[in-house]
């Protein structure tokens, strides 16, 4: 790809030098811009992915990542677009496979698509209160009411988070550190009792 | 005095808008034989005719992403067999691939010979039930008795392979559970031999049936410019004249020593897909046959992958060094380098892609999985208006998705 034009054309753009393929982090206001140009000049016709990120260590965290893919050069493209008071624009106009990629991310981040035709819930059903892949979103999940209200008023049935004693069993993450294995949610264990 | 009165369609057409009724709604699924799996089709109709339908997808969701984060990489590989679990071998090879070029291996040319085998016989497999399954939906019952006999025989090579029939989990970051069985190739073989005699029958069952190809031929066709904008990939691109398959164009695992041909479609109906898979089934044997004749000697594991890949059974028991590595590699996990990847796998339903990054250690800072079959079913809103509701069973066949991977 021609990674001179994009940068004169877009100057805000940053080359990141990704391992696997050319990076950019890109100015989350020009990203659907972006994209209609490396799709129209460039020949990156396919979207292969387009997924949300929570990078909980930066400001602001939510972010998207977005894979072009060009089937004549055979080549990808990975472009980071951070989120600006959680929202970036739709790219679905262009790549109308974005709509349902759209919709899950900000199903499982929350992330708010600017001029997305259908902007609901895919994966969750539409009352579910939280956007689940947040890293502050507990592994075991979190009480909320059952989906059919109909049901939930005659068995006062609620949707439960899932019991987490026996695992799974991870490291801290990180370099080696010798440290026992334990379950990463400690919200339920063996001496705390399931409040 | 006789009268006549000459009746044509045009008399209907012009009270066409008189002689309307109301619009129906009507939701097919989450529970039918022709949803394969717990998808939802919410249709409005005209009488027969469908004018929206709005997928509803997620009954399958158990959070994969989320549980990826939360364990160490080998942990996830059996939760890569559920993905789509009609071929849980390629999704084990994409997987692994996928990490290990985060961690910058380079697998032996054994492993990844034994991995191209385990792709195609996982895309035979596949396209097996997806032929089975897309007949029976247009009514024709036994081309499913005939294809899941053959499945029957390579569920029997897996389970000699890898110790399960359904779930492989075969294999690891950094090699496999275990080397080939012996005797296992020639066997394959023979089963080579059995499916191209089953594939011919189907061929003959099928391809000029009035039926069949009155209910697929015609229907629903994607464009060359519509699949793009979608993202299809996998055969149902290839079907609507998309000449891109990532083993030619992007190999991976040594895909650039065998040859092949990529079947391409003209129309992108649904008779065109299903041709596209008829000749990927061939073209799967041929890739076969080749690693059978080239299969090559050496290591099945890298070697040189010290704090990635178990040392071997007999040095744990009798080395210290090596069973200290056991012991961190089983507890910690093992250790990746920090970075990000994007891998996509050529998987019998279209690319499977992995987005991995890692901050160093055992566990994925983030794993994103992206699914063909969401990808085919989100271009349903734009092809199955206008149809038929009997047409639905033939497009919904001739995409050949599987809910495991679109949920995850």
């Amino acid at each position: 790809m021609d990674v001179l034009a994009l940068t004169q054309k877009f100057p805000q753009t940053q080359n990141c030098a990704g391992q696997d393929m050319p990076t950019f982090a890109v100015n989350s206001a020009e990203l659907a811009d972006i994209v209609k140009y490396l799709r129209d000049e460039q020949g990156f016709d396919l979207l292969a992915d387009l997924c949300g990120m929570d990078w909980k260590d930066r400001t602001p965290n939510l972010g998207v990542v977005v894979h072009l893919l060009s089937t004549k050069n055979r080549e990808y493209v990975r472009l980071h677009a951070a989120c600006v008071d959680d929202s970036v624009p739709t790219v679905s106009a262009i790549h109308p496979g974005a709509n349902w990629h759209e919709r899950e991310a900000y199903d499982m981040f929350g992330i708010k698509f600017i001029g997305h035709p259908d902007p609901r819930r895919i994966l969750m059903w539409d009352a579910y209160p939280y956007h689940p892949l947040r890293k502050d979103f507990p592994l075991a999940g979190i009480e909320v009411p059952f989906p059919a209200a109909d049901v939930a008023a005659v068995t006062g049935q609620t949707v439960e988070p899932a019991p987490m004693m026996g695992g799974p069993f991870v490291s801290s993450g990180g370099h080696m550190s010798g440290a026992e294995p334990q379950a990463l949610d400690q919200s339920w264990n063996e001496e705390k009792p399931k409040s | 005095m006789k009268t006549t009165k000459e009746i044509s369609l045009g008399d209907i057409a012009a009270r066409s808008e008189e002689l309307r009724g109301e619009n129906m709604t009507l939701n097919m699924g989450p529970s039918h034989p022709a949803t394969h799996g717990v998808l939802r089709l919410s249709l409005e109709l005209d009488g027969d005719k469908v004018i929206k339908c709005d997928p509803v997808i997620g009954y399958l969701h158990r959070g994969d992403e989320k549980i990826a984060e939360n364990m160490t990489y080998n942990q996830f590989v059996p939760y890569t067999d559920r993905l789509d679990y009609l071929a849980p071998l390629a999704n084990n090879v994409a997987y692994a691939i996928a990490v290990e070029k985060l961690a910058g291996l380079k697998m032996p040319e054994r492993c990844e010979a034994i991995r191209v085998a385990c792709c195609e016989m996982a895309r035979i497999s596949s396209h097996l039930l997806g032929l089975g399954v897309y007949a029976m939906d247009t009514g024709a019952w036994t081309v499913f008795m005939y294809t899941f006999n053959e499945r029957e025989k390579l569920y029997t090579l897996f389970e000699e392979l890898t110790g399960a029939r359904f779930t492989t989990s075969y294999t690891r970051i950094g090699g496999l559970t275990r080397d080939l069985p012996e005797g296992w190739l020639q066997r394959v073989e023979t089963f080579c031999d059995g499916v191209l005699k089953t594939i011919d029958e189907v061929d003959r069952l099928l391809t000029r049936n009035g039926i069949f190809l009155e209910r697929t031929e015609g229907i629903a066709p994607i464009s060359k410019e519509l699949a793009l904008a979608y993202g299809l990939t996998g055969p149902n691109l290839r079907a609507s004249g998309v000449a891109f398959d990532l083993r030619k164009d992007k190999p991976y695992s040594g895909y650039e020593k065998y040859e092949f041909d990529i079947p391409v479609g003209t129309k992108g109906d649904c008779f065109d897909r299903y041709l596209v898979r008829m000749e990927e089934v061939r073209q799967s044997v041929r890739i076969l046959r080749q690693v059978i004749k080239t299969m090559p000697g050496g290591a099945w594991y890298a070697e040189d992958a010290k704090k990635i890949f178990l040392p071997p059974k007999a040095k744990i028991m009798t080395k210290m060094e090596e069973l200290i590595q056991n012991f961190m590699l089983v507890t910690e996990g093992p250790q990746i380098p920090a970075g990000e990847i994007y891998f996509e796998a050529e998987n019998p339903k279209g690319s499977l892609g992995f987005y991995v990054v890692s901050n160093g250690g055992g566990v994925p800072y983030r794993l994103r999985i992206h699914g063909p079959s969401f990808v085919s079913l989100s271009i349903l809103p734009a092809i199955v208006p206008g149809n038929f509701l009997t047409d639905i069973t033939s497009i919904l066949g001739s995409l050949d998705f599987v809910m495991g991977e679109c949920d995850r």
